[in-house]
């Protein structure tokens, strides 16, 4: 009775089992495959790039259906910090990071710092009378707070034949730390040894007058409905917002009005500032990378690269795919993007340099 | 039967520890961190982190006076502002109203506190600012200029806005506690107080306000406590500029805004450490308002309640 009992019994299991490992089986071989091709590519950084670099990871995904990206516009900051602690694929900054800094996190890679677009930050105002001019040093003094009124005598003697009023002056600045105000307050250092000595440049920090806005959106905010204001934004949110744009005379001493034309003749200056051949990829120099304030009769001066931050570690699929859609980005057609969003494509012979080594 | 009678019962009364725990011990990890990550700013700083005003990222200076002076007043005052508002509503809700208002009215004033909070400081940014930069200013200083309250010039952006648009936040929290506590008086009194020959606002003022003061000085403590905290409208309107101003006409910063503003963007580890100071403080001065006002509620009674 017992054994032919436990015959039956022993049958069942064995079925139960085929029937668990077929589950098993079917499930690893149809669904696994499908899943395991999509690689999931996470970043997070700088806000001013995001809408060229989301409309970037939309038209690749086209062409290369196999990867997705995450990108979190979290600042430049965070974004370095957590490349560091590893938490994402890479990060975006607007300013380089230096190559002291990468060393003393003592990682086991290195860290590729690559252009991607150019910016400008330009400054913005809302005044009846159109076409101001301004040159760095009168722009400290107003950032410093010790010009006061619109009809200044610096700032008449910048503009003969406009009909300045005599209106105290708001400074707008950002509230939030920002890439942006680094880019302008890096300038501000460099044409003002004032400035340079107190406040000083950074991504936040103790302004001598004015008020804080939140982002680029509420500086615009401000400026739109404050008559007498002054600020700075990126280049897009003054076009977007029909903001009026001061020509900012450059170290060639000419007053450019900030365009895309003027971004490009300002990178292409970039000669001046370092041969691109001699550009260290695996070391990105931040100064052999800056065009700030940099001569030229149609360049703007407060012109800008931003990067994509990626670990040179060898042999990952992840790093691998994001090198190749970094050398369909700094192609022809990623970089033909660009315009329309406000932002200026790099000089030709850079961004060859790029795809060619990296 | 009786056994799954048990074990739920088991399960139930586990699960409640269980949850309790869980908040407990999240709160308690919230505070260790804060504090661990504070930690450098504090043994740099120590208590002069409180005085001193600079705050200079660039130069890593940091000091907490001018925010913690801007937190006090922008609450103080909308708290002085709404207070009125909330205890008078609640009162024409729950007395005078006619019945088929009350409910209406008491459901608009809730709903103010269902608004996101960056709905109102984008109110506040385009149409509250101009408001106060182009009508309200000019009258201020006409006939208060004298007062240190409302010199200077304004733009707009200003203490002032920030007072306000929390003063219209907080109202509805204030009214809807007031309204539980005025429900709450037994209507013994109102009729004794009417009986006796007390006109409605006699019968306000000594059967409904009287019993409920305490009440009232709780609600407001949770009011203030909820003013301490506001982060987004107050960002968009205050101006974010770090000085102790007399004038509320100038713009301000207080300790929640600057944890908004710069603590995706801090460069240094100080700089961190220092926001985490900042946030630690300002969860100690919201803890210790938030507990007394709990307190008020709990063990100052009002002693006709008692009996």
């Amino acid at each position: 009775m017992n054994i032919t009992l436990k015959i039956p019994n022993t049958i069942i299991a064995m079925l139960k089992l085929t029937l668990t490992l077929t589950i098993v089986l079917t499930y690893s071989l149809t669904i696994n495959p499908l899943m395991g091709q999509t690689v999931a590519i996470n970043g997070a950084g700088a806000t001013f790039p995001y809408p060229i670099y989301i409309k970037w990871f939309s038209e690749y995904q086209k062409e290369v259906s196999n990867v997705k990206f995450n990108y979190q516009p979290m600042g430049s900051s965070g974004g370095v910090r957590q490349l560091f602690s590893q938490t994402i694929d890479f990060a975006a900054s607007d300013v380089p990071v230096s190559v002291e800094e990468i060393k003393s996190k003592k990682l086991e890679w290195n860290i590729l710092q690559i252009p991607t677009v150019l910016g400008s930050v330009v400054i913005v105002y809302n005044l009846n009378e159109k076409n101001v001019k301004l040159d760095g040093n009168t722009l400290s003094n107003i950032f410093k707070g010790k010009i006061k009124k619109w009809d200044d005598q610096l700032i008449a003697s910048l503009n003969p034949g406009i009909k300045l009023p005599n209106k105290e002056i708001l400074v707008v600045h950002r509230s939030d730390g920002s890439g942006t105000t680094e880019i302008f307050t890096n300038y501000l250092s460099m044409v003002s040894i004032d400035w340079k000595s107190s406040p000083g440049s950074g991504k936040a920090l103790s302004w001598p007058t004015g008020i804080g806005a939140k982002g680029n959106d509420g500086i615009s905010a401000m400026i739109k409905q404050t008559p007498g204001s002054i600020g700075y934004v990126e280049y897009a949110f003054a076009v977007n917002n029909n903001l009026s744009m001061v020509a900012l005379k450059n170290s060639s001493g000419k007053f450019v009005t900030p365009s895309i034309n003027a971004m490009v003749k300002a990178a292409s200056e970039l000669k001046n500032v370092s041969q691109i051949s001699q550009i260290d990829i695996q070391n990105l120099d931040a100064n052999k990378m800056n065009i700030l304030n940099i001569s030229g009769d149609e360049s703007y001066p407060i012109t800008s690269f931003t990067y994509i931050l990626i670990p040179n570690k060898k042999q990952n699929e992840k790093i691998e795919h994001l090198k190749k859609f970094i050398r369909w980005a700094l192609d022809n057609k990623g970089q033909k993007m660009t315009n329309a969003l406000s932002y200026a494509p790099l000089p030709e012979e850079l961004r060859k340099k790029f795809i060619d080594s990296i | 039967m009786k056994l799954t009678t048990r074990l739920e019962e088991r399960l139930g009364i586990s699960l409640i520890y269980i949850c309790v725990s869980v908040v407990v011990v999240l709160i308690f990890v919230m505070i260790v961190l804060l504090f661990k990550m504070s930690f450098i700013s504090m043994s740099k700083f120590g208590l002069n982190f409180i005085t001193s005003t600079t705050w200079n990222p660039v130069e890593e200076q940091f000091g907490a006076l001018p925010f913690i002076y801007g937190t006090i007043l922008t609450s103080i005052l909308s708290l002085t502002i709404a207070l009125p508002f909330g205890i008078l509503s609640a009162i024409f809700v729950t007395e005078l109203g006619p019945k088929r208002l009350r409910n209406i009215l008491g459901t608009s004033i809730d709903l103010i506190a269902a608004i996101p909070s960056i709905v109102f400081g984008m109110w506040g940014l385009f149409y509250l600012v101009p408001f106060i930069r182009d009508t309200l200013t000019p009258i201020l200083t006409k006939f208060l200029g004298f007062l240190p309250l409302f010199q200077g010039s304004s733009f707009g952006i200003s203490i002032l806005a920030a007072t306000l648009i929390l003063s219209i936040m907080i109202i509805p929290t204030i009214s809807s506690l007031c309204r539980e506590i005025f429900l709450s008086v037994p209507v013994t009194y109102k009729e004794a107080a009417l009986a006796l020959g007390a006109t409605p606002w006699e019968k306000i003022k000594f059967a409904v306000l009287k019993p409920s003061l305490t009440g009232i000085v709780g609600a407001a403590g949770l009011a203030l406590a909820r003013a301490l905290g506001e982060t987004m409208a107050v960002v968009m309107v205050i101006g974010n500029s770090p000085q102790i101003s007399l004038s509320l006409l100038a713009p301000g910063a207080t300790m929640a805004s600057i944890l908004a503003n710069e603590y995706a963007e801090a460069t240094t580890d100080l700089h961190l450490a220092s926001l985490c100071y900042m946030a630690s403080l300002l969860f100690i001065i919201t803890m210790i308002v938030n507990s007394a006002s709990h307190f008020i509620i709990k063990y100052f009674k009002p002693k006709a309640f008692a009996r």
